[in-house]
């Protein structure tokens, strides 16, 4: 099995996010930046099957140079070749961005694509399916269990209160789920080799695919209103303090 | 050239579900400025029975795809009439609901018409001819104001973000579009829903238990959530423990739930946690340590423990709704 992974460089989730003075992006000062979590699963499940079918795992990313940090990360893993798209600073949206990666993509010949279901930045939901949909294969979402055999894939994805089990041919793109696998820890003599290991790096220009200008654009970012500190429902035991909250929740609140 | 709004609907149980008509109501506000028709997409086996549904919050005009490979809800099949659907109806706005079907169709027909699509919206409006939604990123840390250029302008709309308001339309003129389904490639094996079990983000009440719980018996929190017609929720420490499924799991790496009513017991109330309820109307926290972090982000707030203060809880609520 040829399988590639699609993956990105995100804020860690426990950053703080501040906007930056014009408003229009966050600011990247003091972030710490990791593999995107659906990203590692992908990684992670790409190299367990893997070792079922053999084959080779290329792992994908676009972005700035810094991203070449998760490219290594997944080298570390045990991915076989990492691709690094630099945008040279072109804003992309997420349809940009899928077509990009589907143009690349388009030039392998792979069995099995796996990327997030969403990135944890812009929360876009977005790139996998239109991956599939741009190289006109079948994709499945939210994947929390898979077996590839015979030209086949069947898988179990989430949907709004329940699953389905579902099967296509290959090739085919699927998207992960947290439940599927617990991503491994890169070991020390994985570190090592992957510092050696080149990343075939692609200057989008030189890439033959033109993703236009972004026809979603970022007007200006704020910060949602917060919460300010709860009031504390004092009382002497616990029947008191619930007749409290329920009387603020139902009088005050008028939520019960 | 492309006019009006097409509402895409979505179903369960021979029924539109809530977040349909939360984007009809959506495409009704939204066509105050844009200009109509106000059109709604209804797709499925056996469907002309919701045509009415739709009409009531306010469809101009009525679109069904009728076919038996509609039935499962499977998105590739979904995504194929729903494109028909827009070659049909021709709008300037494509509206449908970010669950979870709903965002693989939007993913996708953004690829298939080169439209642009804003995922997970909470509010959208017409700045002269442009759309302009805003969304929130970074697991709901920021809200962003983003402008949709070009057409269809694909806005996916979050789960109970939007009301739901009865209205009339002109006529609710129905009309059957007859769809083809022969692109389809993913075969349905099973399906599995879970039964009785509210939904996380429709749920009107949600009662989160958090490592505090100790271990997997939550029949406290559960008997809260009964008492209070609510779903139950898990902090990921929960979910990993392996005390409850994944499907359970509220944050920014879980569900994103915005109930009138969160109630937090045993969560300290880390940012990825927060991230998933930040929206809820009224937060309630319950934590036996009068330090913990979630007490800075809730409305109200009670100090104990947790096994004391919920039973008592529930027994106040039962007694109130006799
Ligand atoms: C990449 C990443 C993604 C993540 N995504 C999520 C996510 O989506 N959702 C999420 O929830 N977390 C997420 N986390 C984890 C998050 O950082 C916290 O670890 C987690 O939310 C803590 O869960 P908790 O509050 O249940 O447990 P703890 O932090 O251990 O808190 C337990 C609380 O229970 C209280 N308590 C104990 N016993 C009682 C009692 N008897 N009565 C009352 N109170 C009691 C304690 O005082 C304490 O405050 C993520 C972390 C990472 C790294
Ligand atoms: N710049 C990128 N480079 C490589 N893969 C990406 C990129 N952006 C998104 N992806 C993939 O698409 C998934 C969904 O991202 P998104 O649509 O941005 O939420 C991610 O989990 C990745 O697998």
């Amino acid at each position: 099995m040829e399988i590639a992974v699609l993956l990105k460089q995100v804020p860690a989730t426990e950053s703080m996010i501040e906007i930056s003075d014009d408003g229009s992006a966050i600011k990247t000062e003091g972030i710490n930046w990791v593999m995107n979590p659906y990203d590692e699963m992908a990684v992670e499940e790409a190299l367990q099957i893997r070792a079922d079918t053999g084959g080779t795992v290329t792992v994908f990313s676009l972005g700035p140079e810094k991203v070449a940090e998760a490219l290594r990360t997944a080298l570390a893993m045990g991915a076989d070749t990492a691709v690094r798209i630099d945008p040279k600073g072109k804003p992309l949206d997420g349809l940009a961005v899928a077509k990009v990666l589907a143009g690349e993509l388009k030039k392998g010949a792979f069995d099995l694509i796996v990327g997030g279901h969403r990135a944890v930045d812009d929360d876009n939901f977005q790139v996998g399916p239109a991956v599939a949909e741009l190289m006109s294969i079948p994709h499945i979402s939210m994947v929390i269990k898979q077996d590839v055999a015979d030209g086949r894939i069947r898988c179990t994805r989430t949907i709004d209160g329940g699953t389905l089990v579902l099967e296509t041919t290959l090739p085919a793109l699927i998207t992960t789920q947290r439940g599927l696998n617990e991503p491994r820890y890169a070991s020390l003599p994985g570190i090592m080799k992957a510092k050696k290991k080149p990343i075939d790096t692609r200057p989008l220009s030189e890439t033959g695919t033109d993703p236009g200008a972004p026809m979603v654009q970022i007007l200006a970012m704020r910060l949602p209103p917060q919460r300010k500190g709860g009031r504390i429902i004092e009382g002497d035991r616990a029947g008191d303090k619930a007749v409290a909250l329920v009387k603020a929740l139902r009088e005050e609140a008028k939520v019960i | 050239m492309p006019q009006g709004i097409l509402a895409v609907t979505e179903q369960a149980d021979s029924a539109l579900k809530n977040i349909s008509f939360e984007v009809i109501s959506t495409g009704k506000k939204l066509a105050e400025t844009t200009g109509g028709p106000l059109t709604a997409a209804i797709l499925g086996a056996g469907v002309d029975a919701m045509a009415s549904q739709a009409a009531e919050y306010g469809a101009d005009r009525i679109l069904l795809a009728d076919h038996e490979g509609l039935k499962d809800g499977l998105a590739d099949a979904c995504i194929q009439a729903v494109a028909q659907l827009v070659a049909s109806a021709d709008p300037a706005v494509v509206l449908i609901g970010a669950t979870s079907l709903g965002k693989d169709i939007a993913a996708r027909l953004s690829a298939r018409l080169n439209a642009p699509l804003a995922m997970d919206c909470v509010a959208v409006r017409a700045d002269g001819d442009r759309i302009v939604a805003t969304r929130p990123m970074y697991g709901g840390k920021v809200l962003a104001d983003v402008s949709l250029n070009g057409s269809p302008a694909i806005v996916a709309i979050r789960p109970r973000a939007m009301e739901a308001v009865a209205a009339q339309g002109a006529a609710g003129e129905v009309e059957t579009v007859a769809v083809s389904l022969d692109g389809s490639t993913l075969s349905l094996v099973e399906k599995h829903m879970e039964t009785g079990k509210i939904e996380l983000t429709e749920a009107d009440v949600v009662v989160t238990g958090g490592r505090g719980m100790g271990g997997d018996d939550f029949a406290v929190v559960e008997a809260l959530a009964k008492a209070l017609g609510g779903a139950v929720g898990a902090s990921r420490s929960a979910v990993d423990e392996g005390w409850r499924p994944v499907s359970d799991q509220v944050g920014q790496t879980g569900k994103v739930v915005a109930p009138n009513l969160y109630i937090a017991c045993g969560v300290s109330g880390a940012i990825q946690h927060l991230a998933g309820m930040a929206s809820s109307r009224v937060v309630v926290a319950i934590n036996k340590d009068p330090e913990a972090p979630i007490f800075s982000k809730c409305d109200f707030g009670i100090v104990g423990d947790l096994f004391d203060l919920v039973p008592a809880l529930t027994a106040e609520i039962e007694k109130l709704k006799g």
